[in-house]
């Protein structure tokens, strides 16, 4: 039962964290109805920076959450501003063609990281990176314990924002129906690039919040794009709870997968599940509510 | 369709048969051959992904499974990896059928996203089996030729068979459908196209191809392990970028996709390491911003853009255009 209850704790912290991420990458999914495929590169891009804040000038990861917020915020616009937001007016044969410019950008991203840092492993390592505290028989390791808080409270600022300010209710204005917006007044490319900035920063945040208990090097962006949109399509495009209720669900199922089946085959738990939830209920969790 | 003319069809071919006699360096028909496994691969591809708009992110499976096919026919009988070239595509087509099942029942980002999770499942259940499928560690064989000249002649007769394969089918009734489905598939349905039957007859040849190709990767290669075969980024995603550089929905096109891409890697693999991959996803990058429909779709945009350059802007002063 301990067991059971340890893996149960540690994949619900790891998954409020994994939640961020997909919050970001659903966020950017309700506005342009793309899968933004680099989202992984600018999680591991953000963590980069915190890692090199913390390199060159001593940052805790904590601290060194918020430079690589701004960073990936101003990556982000600039992105969805010249690159992605061209393409809208351009006809071509793929569908997909954003989609795949996004591809592209993962791929640049992630080589340029590997110029700059190499292949090679790294890790940041602070006072408090092997504590664990007990909760009757089951010890929780301290940085995920901090990393799902501000996990949560980043979600709940982001709820305020779309609910109570101009911009926000306008992002979701746009998500609902972008040419009803249009006619409302709202500047939805102007949105679009600022959902894309909020996105990446939310990205980063998860980022920076993970990189005290994850290895860091170019390619581990795969891991979090894949996850990204396993919680995305779990929770349902374009919904913010859904993807906490996503990211918790597979942070457990990935857990448990890992402590009674194997850990090797713990991402295939994760991708079956994805697979299941495609076929049989596409609206995700969020359309159960809905009925 | 344009058919395809004749004489230009024979010259190519007589440069492709003498091309490799011409280098005696084995290095470069080294590149000739991979040009010509990734050519076959972006036109196995391009006949679900190009013409019939089902976007997969998932074709290293039938890649990988083309190659284990023939791996582990040595592996486990100890049989000549030649018959893989041959068990490689039905092994392929077999896992094509339930895979095309599942995933047909989804749409657009939806398709892609089933079959990239596809993909990655097949990569960690064979790197998880190891009883089976020997993990991580991978299968390695005696290759039978030391010159790579057979090898170049089996690659070519390998692309051959693929754009015949896929030239007669986009030129048959079924090319039309394809397309049809690609361009609106509840249109295509009210016309009474069966649309998922249709991009299942798109899907086995693509992937008994790929399959073909990985069967033969093996047979060249002589050594595979599934992070290999099996790569989400190497292989899967790869492969769509070779076809959308080249001119996805164009039959020449995944070649001249594959021949940059092999090419730039190649050329600068020496000297930069990772930065060739590095320098072609920024090409990728302004291909699709530019040029969407890749190079060969977009031949006449070039052309003009070109002739322009030559003659100097028509109708005006340079960037009177623009600014009027």
């Amino acid at each position: 039962m301990t067991l059971f209850g340890q893996a149960v704790i540690s994949g619900f912290l790891l998954g409020g964290m994994y939640a961020l991420i997909a919050i970001g990458m659903t966020l950017i999914m309700g506005v342009m109805k793309i899968i933004n495929l680099a989202h992984g590169a600018l999680v591991m891009v953000s963590m980069y920076v915190v890692y090199v804040c913390y390199q060159l000038w001593g940052f805790d990861p904590y601290l060194g959450l918020f430079p690589a917020m701004a960073a990936l915020f101003l990556l982000g616009c600039f992105i969805q501003r010249y690159m992605i937001n061209r393409l809208v007016h351009i006809e071509s044969i793929l569908p997909e063609n954003q989609v795949l410019l996004t591809v592209g950008i993962m791929l640049v991203l992630t080589e340029i990281v590997r110029l700059i840092f190499k292949s090679d492993y790294r890790s940041v390592t602070t006072g408090y990176s092997g504590d664990t505290f007990f909760l009757g028989d089951i010890s929780v390791n301290v940085p995920m314990a901090i990393g799902f808080v501000i996990a949560m409270a980043f979600t709940y600022l982001l709820h305020l924002f779309l609910t109570r300010t101009d911009i926000g209710r306008s992002i979701r204005a746009t998500a609902q129906d972008r040419d009803a917006a249009l006619y409302m007044g709202v500047n939805a490319p102007r949105i679009t690039v600022i959902t894309f900035g909020l996105g990446s920063a939310l990205a980063a945040a998860g980022g920076a919040l993970l990189l005290p208990i994850f290895y860091l090097w170019p390619d581990i962006g795969h891991l979090f794009t894949a996850k990204a949109f396993i919680i995305t399509i779990l929770g349902g495009m374009g919904s913010t709870m859904g993807a906490i209720f996503g990211g918790l669900t597979l942070g457990v199922a990935e857990s448990l997968g890992a402590t009674y089946i194997s850990m090797g085959y713990k991402d295939v738990v994760g991708l079956i599940i994805f697979l299941l939830v495609l076929l049989f209920l596409p609206g995700g969790f969020r359309s159960l509510t809905k009925r | 369709m344009r058919k395809l003319s004749w004489l230009p069809l024979a010259i190519g071919a007589l440069v492709a048969l003498l091309l490799p006699l011409g280098l005696s360096v084995p290095y470069h028909q080294h590149i000739l051959v991979m040009v010509l496994v990734w050519a076959t691969l972006g036109t196995a591809w391009n006949l679900l992904g190009g013409y019939t708009g089902q976007v997969s992110f998932g074709h290293a499976a039938f890649f990988g499974l083309g190659a284990y096919a023939a791996g582990l026919l040595v592996h486990h009988l100890q049989a000549s990896p030649w018959w893989g070239m041959l068990l490689g595509p039905v092994v392929a087509t077999l896992f094509a059928l339930p895979i095309g099942l599942i995933c047909f029942r989804l749409r657009g980002p939806y398709f892609a996203l089933a079959m990239l999770a596809l993909g990655e499942i097949f990569r960690l259940v064979f790197t998880n089996w190891v009883s089976f499928t020997n993990g991580a560690r991978g299968i390695l064989i005696l290759a039978s030729f030391t010159s790579k000249l057979p090898y170049y002649y089996m690659a070519l007769a390998m692309f051959a068979a693929s754009v015949y394969v896929v030239y007669r089918l986009v030129n048959s009734k079924w090319g039309y459908y394809f397309v049809a489905i690609r361009e609106d598939q509840d249109a295509a349905e009210a016309l009474g196209i069966p649309s998922t039957r249709y991009k299942m007859y798109a899907l086995l040849p693509s992937a008994a191809l790929t399959g073909l190709a990985g069967a033969f990767y093996m047979n060249y290669v002589a050594f595979i392990d599934p992070h290999v075969v099996f790569s989400l980024g190497d292989i899967s995603v790869m492969v769509i970028l070779v076809v959308m550089m080249g001119g996805a929905a164009t039959i020449w096109g995944p070649a001249v996709g594959a021949a940059i891409y092999v090419a730039l890697s190649e050329m600068f693999r020496a000297q930069w390491g990772a930065a060739s991959v590095l320098l072609f996803g920024i090409l990728v990058c302004l291909v699709i911003m530019f040029l969407p429909n890749g190079v060969i779709g977009e031949l006449d945009t070039l052309r003009r853009f070109l002739r322009r350059l030559r003659e100097g802007y028509a109708g005006g002063k340079k960037g009177e255009l623009l600014r009027g």
